[in-house]
């Protein structure tokens, strides 16, 4: 299972890319596993104010619709259409194709409470296996 | 026995000219249509309805018929479903034409028959549930629970308390509660359950403050447990101003025994399609009767039964209303075979039908509890929740398991659901099985229990005695065909591909 080094991580199994004021906001590898076949994204409205882990958008599979948590409060700046027409990207590529949204961070403090890729992976492998 | 494999559908068995009926030309030989109604409401093409013979339509329908698992053919033991056998008595009552002939607007004196149904199987449900009123206009659960929302918020806004936006809902509770609520531009806050899989009173109480407009409940919760503490959840949150609400999914462990309205709920739907024996599903319709407490009666959508001496008529709602949820006077054929169940099982009877619940249920969990593991301690109610992780099957999901059970001649169990247990198979026998059907039912569980470690294909490639094997529901969802149109459209640009 891939934890990119670039990234940090929530608990709820978020990944943020920082880029200097802005970021982009997915899911990791483990939860779109555990999400399985992605059916439908509902994407945030772009200027929408979203508040460090509250929901900002949701993910449907066939099993369940998952809530995704804003990892830091923001303002969002974009949203991946792409998911609209192929929402199984972020099952092919949850890192890269599949991004979710951006945002702009309103907090950059925040990030402090965030996970390293480190700190992320031992929490996957050590919660027991679904 | 084979089962036709032509999955062709009527449209595409059509012959130009083919006809199941004849028309009696004499009847339609008087004035031509087409001078009698305006050529600006005549259709103009054909109606493209498919052209069979009798024998076709016949054989298409019994074909399709055959390949149908239903509560007729089947054990169903689909949790927090209530699939019940319906007893025909209440369709025969149903099919009755001095019910199927009335129309609902007709003269109310020449409806007191039906409208006597109507108000003696509200007062079967008031006793039930321990409520005020009920209107019997809601088409189905989630209706009922919409309706549910818009009380909420009318008794709210009459006490001029619109700062109450929130409605808090458990973690294990059905999708439809929180999505209800949000349909209604309702904050859906997520209650926690504590390890045994109750609501967890700590976690309640740091969500309640006077922004909190309603608490859903099912009770006995989707883990099949009776909320012990029941009486203070629904005190605590009286006490920060805000409603209860019973969601009626759960209702068929109680009848006679406890009553929502004793709990403390102020509204409550119960579903008649469930607890009492109405069909169900694809073969409904449903009915999801709302009954509240008497200070939410005013706000009641009209128009409801009233009794004066020895007749009934309909009393208009008043001017707190919500209004009408559905036209006339709901799904009237459920509210007769629900009355017709009420009736030939009277007080003693309903008792008997929850504690047979129960105890089957009991009876599957005892018997299963060690091959799998049961997600909660001690006794259930009418359901139980199993996980199969522990049994160690590679790659084996719960869903595979309920495809496997195809194959014994069970439908499956509610599977991945409740969210809170992984790979859970949500196990509700009702009370209508045999113990033999119980016990080829657990037998049929143990048996799949066994293959999945040691020929996990064979359960995960499942079913495989079917003529219908494993629909593509990923494809389905992404690109759903929703009708004979998009069929054709999507044939045309297959064909378009392939050449």
């Amino acid at each position: 299972m891939d934890f990119p080094e670039n990234l940090k991580y929530t608990k709820t199994h978020e990944w943020i890319a920082v880029q200097g004021a802005k970021a982009k906001v997915g899911v990791t590898e483990h939860a779109q596993k555990e999400i399985s076949d992605v059916v439908f994204v509902e994407l945030p409205k772009q200027g929408q104010a979203v508040q460090q882990s509250k929901p900002a958008a949701v993910v449907e599979s066939v099993k369940a619709a998952f809530d995704i948590y804003a990892p830091v409060s923001g303002k969002i700046t974009g949203a991946n259409k792409a998911l609209e027409s192929n929402p199984g990207l972020i099952n092919q590529s949850p890192y890269v194709d599949g991004w979710i949204f951006e945002l702009e961070i309103s907090h950059p403090a925040e990030l402090n409470a965030l996970m390293s890729a480190a700190q992320y992976r031992e929490m996957v492998l050590q919660a027991p296996k679904h | 026995m084979l089962i036709s494999q032509d999955d062709r559908l009527s449209f595409e068995k059509s012959k130009s000219g083919r006809r199941a009926v004849t028309l009696p030309s004499a009847r339609f030989s008087g004035e031509s249509p087409t001078k009698a109604v305006s050529s600006g409401l005549l259709r103009q093409t054909s109606i493209g309805f498919p052209e069979l013979s009798e024998s076709d339509i016949v054989r298409h329908f019994i074909n399709l018929s055959r390949k149908n698992f239903s509560v007729d053919t089947h054990f169903y033991p689909l949790g927090s479903c209530t699939m019940k056998y319906n007893p025909k008595v209440n369709e025969w009552a149903a099919r009755n034409e001095k019910f199927t002939a009335l129309h609902p607007l007709q003269e109310e004196s020449t409806a007191q028959g039906m409208m006597e149904i109507l108000w003696e199987l509200e007062g079967g449900l008031k006793e039930i549930s321990g409520m005020d009123r009920f209107t019997l206009q809601p088409a189905a659960g989630a209706h009922g629970e919409l309706t549910g929302m818009m009380l909420v918020r009318a008794y709210h806004a009459s006490r001029g308390e619109t700062k109450r936006t929130k409605v808090l809902v458990p973690d294990s509770s059905h999708g439809t509660n929180p999505a209800s609520a949000a349909l209604f531009g309702f904050h859906v806050v997520e209650i926690k359950s504590d390890s045994r899989g109750r609501v967890d009173l700590e976690d309640l109480k740091q969500h309640l403050d006077d922004h909190v407009a309603c608490l859903m409940l099912t009770n006995p919760n989707t883990l099949g447990l009776f909320e012990k503490n029941i009486l203070e959840i629904t005190k605590l949150v009286h006490q920060h101003g805000g409603l209860l609400y019973y969601d009626g999914a759960n209702l068929n462990p109680l009848l006679g025994i406890a009553r929502p309205g004793d709990m403390g709920f102020d509204i409550i739907h119960i579903n008649l399609h469930k607890t009492f024996s109405t069909p169900h599903g694809g073969g409904g319709p449903g009915a999801g009767p709302v009954g509240v407490k008497k200070h939410l009666i005013p706000f009641l959508p009209g128009p409801l039964v009233e009794k004066a001496g020895g007749s009934y008529r309909w009393a208009d709602a008043g001017p707190q209303s919500i209004g009408r949820v559905k036209l006339f006077h709901g799904n009237i054929g459920v509210m007769v075979r629900a009355y017709v169940y009420l009736k030939m099982l009277g007080k003693e009877g309903l008792r008997k039908v929850s504690e047979a619940a129960i105890l089957n249920a009991n009876y599957m969990k005892e018997c299963l509890k060690d091959t799998f593991t049961v997600a909660t301690q001690g006794p259930c109610m009418h359901e139980f929740v199993l996980s199969i992780k522990s049994l160690g099957a590679q790659g084996v999901h719960a869903g595979d398991v309920g495809k496997r059970l195809l194959d014994f001649g069970f439908h499956a169990p509610t599977v991945h659901f409740p969210l809170v247990v992984p790979e859970a198979l949500m196990i509700e026998p009702t009370e209508t099985e045999s113990r033999e059907t119980l016990d080829l039912f657990i037998e049929a569980m143990k048996a799949i229990a066994d293959e999945a470690v040691s020929d996990p294909e064979k359960v995960k490639t499942a079913p495989h005695t079917l003529p219908v094997r494993r629909p593509n529901d990923v494809l389905a969802a992404r690109k759903p065909i929703l009708s004979y149109r998009d069929q054709l459209r999507e044939k045309m640009l297959l064909a378009e591909a392939a050449a």
